[in-house]
């Protein structure tokens, strides 16, 4: 295969315009019980066309209870067995869940901070600030921190009461919860269904950043799209600083999903379901496997919530031990906390009535519009903030959530930027420490574990996140409020 | 140590897709462990001073592979340690599936000593082959990373 092709689609998919940015997949195949939907411009299709991408989301639209349509996001990109970048919701009652369509790294997700200092103030400070961060953050292989232990029954806890269980121990501040999806918890939890295994290293990973495309950067604001919105999410000017912390779940999140889908591949046979990929692996919504799967999806939701949180704390005594004075004096505010990979219960408005259904989103941001009931009482006027990070060394999007995004993606929009070029190709093609000397060229400290990983997630490898955050803009299922650029990377 | 041969790195966009050969499936297996480790780092310079057990059953030899990763990927994050030899003692079909009892050899993960490469985050079924020939085996597949 060539370099940045993923494999070529059993068959070509057929694809109906609707306008620059809305395809149709008709119903061409026996089993669809519904179309597909995918959101992109001509130029990020003409990319999901060289692998898996669209011929997944048809096989997605195969799912018993699945409605509307299969939803495919500017990002999408060949996953396993669903794509990467996609919504599907299922009935409640009829439907199915599937950890597939959820993802190995269980909530995966973004936090941003925002500070009261502009760049040219936080500039003669930057490397240190970047150097305590990295010492005070457990990245790359195999790190962690020696002084943060938590026990096997400290970890239910945290679990189940997720970012509060922190708070409640000095990490973090009161308001924290509040700007957290599911504010920071989810309540469905049950740690019983939880393995051993997934807690043993759960254990040794709680508060780390992980390697690969998790990362952690210091941002200034770049330009503001929105103002009103912007100054409501605490985003007041042109070179303001921000932080923004990309990581997930660790090996608990990853060993709940691998244990789960060995769960529903008994379910697959035991229940009769057919499904034109086995990767789709699910059991019906109603069933003792999928409600053991929920609650063991929602410790790993729980457990990534806090393990950014965190993290959070201690960006902020990074700040503390810089400048010696409180983090508090820096504003160093959480703006919101979103997950990327999860399934949620939620209601729709679908085909002129209320359901509830099982909205999974894989490689999706929630993006709600302005008074849902869902989102914080100091944002509810203006929406939902989207996190969208870049790639390495390029920009990061805030967007709002939006009535649109309701009526044509189960409240959901694009998550990141996708990548173009395999990782040995990217190898092949550049070394890690030129590509640190050019992030450096630009004036963009660099703290990074592993120069390999710094080859490997060079920016040029990555799909131009600024197109995938138009596509959504223009689409109206998000639209944009800040443009957010890094002037200290560091990553594992 | 010569790593020609034992595996290779195919093109995958966004994960890590490895072949592994051997002339037995048990030899492959082991290759395939000594790819993923190649994977997170230079398994050149990991001494074989420990050794641990690794015993793995599963209801074919899909399962099997995808168990045998699994378990090397959680001792190495459990115990923190990394492996750079595998010895396959047995690798039987039990008649109700399949049984791996194995050695790993290694030492203590030093990030002074050890290359920090990429952490592996899981083991997938994805593009999974198990491809026997006359006297050769071959395993794909893909790492999350």
């Amino acid at each position: 295969m060539g370099e940045g092709e993923g494999r070529p689609p059993p068959e070509k998919v057929p694809l109906e315009k609707l306008d620059d940015c809305t395809w149709r997949i008709p119903k061409y195949r026996q089993g669809m019980r519904v179309p597909g939907m995918v959101f992109a411009n001509q130029a990020l299709l003409e990319k999901m066309q060289t692998d898996r991408t669209l011929w997944q989301c048809a096989n997605v639209a195969h799912l018993p209870g699945i409605y509307k349509y299969a939803v495919t996001l500017p990002d999408g990109h060949e996953g396993y067995g669903f794509p990467i970048g996609g919504v599907a919701a299922t009935d409640y009652d009829e439907g199915v869940i599937s950890p597939g369509g959820v993802g190995y790294d269980i909530n995966c997700g973004v936090r941003l901070l925002t500070t009261n200092l502009t760049e040219q103030e936080l500039r003669p400070k930057l490397a240190q600030l970047a150097g305590a961060i990295f010492e005070n953050v457990p990245s790359g292989l195999g790190s962690r921190r020696k002084d943060f232990n938590v026990s096997a029954g400290d970890l239910d806890r945290l679990v189940t009461e997720g970012v509060q269980w922190l708070i409640d121990r000095g990490l973090g501040w009161a308001e924290d919860a509040e700007h957290c999806e599911e504010r920071g918890c989810m309540k469905n939890t049950n740690p019983d269904k939880v393995s051993a295994t997934a807690k043993n290293r759960g254990l040794t990973q709680i508060g780390t950043l992980g390697s690969g495309n998790h990362f952690l950067e210091i941002q200034k604001v770049d330009k503001i799209y929105d103002e009103r919105k912007a100054k409501t999410f605490g985003i007041e000017e042109k070179n303001q600083v921000t932080v923004m912390i990309h990581c997930g779940s660790r090996g608990y999140g990853h060993q709940v999903c691998s244990d789960y889908l060995r769960v529903m591949e008994h379910a697959v046979q035991k229940y009769r379901i057919n499904l034109p990929d086995r990767e789709l692996a699910c059991a019906p919504g109603n069933s003792s496997e999928a409600s053991d799967y929920f609650q063991a999806m929602a410790c790993a939701v729980n457990y990534a919530f806090s393990n950014r949180q965190a993290i959070m704390h201690w960006v902020r005594q990074s700040f503390q031990q810089v400048y010696h004075e409180d983090a508090e004096k820096f504003g160093l505010k959480l703006v919101y906390d979103v997950a990327h990979n999860i399934a949620k219960i939620e209601t729709h408005q679908i085909n002129g009535g209320k359901k509830k259904v099982w909205v999974h989103r894989k490689g999706a941001t929630r993006a709600f519009p302005p008074g849902s009931a869902e989102i914080p009482a100091d944002y509810r006027a203006e929406g939902q903030p989207v996190l969208i990070p870049g790639s390495m060394g390029t920009s990061s999007w805030v967007l709002v959530g939006s009535h649109k995004a309701m009526e044509l993606t189960f409240g959901s929009t694009a998550h990141g930027a996708g990548r173009m070029m395999s990782r040995s190709a990217a190898k092949r093609k550049w070394w890690g420490g030129d590509i640190k000397t050019g992030l450096e060229k630009r004036g963009i400290v660099v703290r990074a574990a592993s120069t390999v990983v710094l080859a490997e997630e060079a920016d040029p490898a990555y799909k131009n996140v600024d197109v995938v955050a138009d596509v959504s803009d223009q689409v109206g299922i998000a639209t944009k409020v800040a443009r957010l650029v890094p002037i200290a990377v560091v990553k594992g | 140590m010569d790593k020609t041969g034992k595996f290779e790195f195919l093109e995958h966009t966004a994960d890590v897709y490895i072949a592994a050969h051997g002339k037995t499936l048990a030899e492959a297996f082991e290759n395939a462990a000594l790819a993923m480790f190649e994977v997170m780092t230079d398994t050149d310079k990991v001494a074989q001073t420990e050794e641990d057990t690794v015993e793995v059953e599963a209801e074919d030899e899909y399962a099997l592979l995808y168990n045998w990763l699994e378990a090397l990927l959680v001792k190495f994050e459990t115990k923190s340690r990394l492996y750079s030899k595998f010895a396959i003692a047995s690798l039987e079909d039990t008649g109700e599936g399949f049984r791996i009892k194995a050695t790993a050899h290694g030492e203590a993960f030093n990030p002074e000593k050890h290359t920090q490469k990429v952490a592996v985050k899981a083991v997938t079924y994805h593009r999974m082959e198990i491809i026997k020939e006359l006297d050769k085996v071959t395993l794909e597949f893909i790492l999350d990373i």
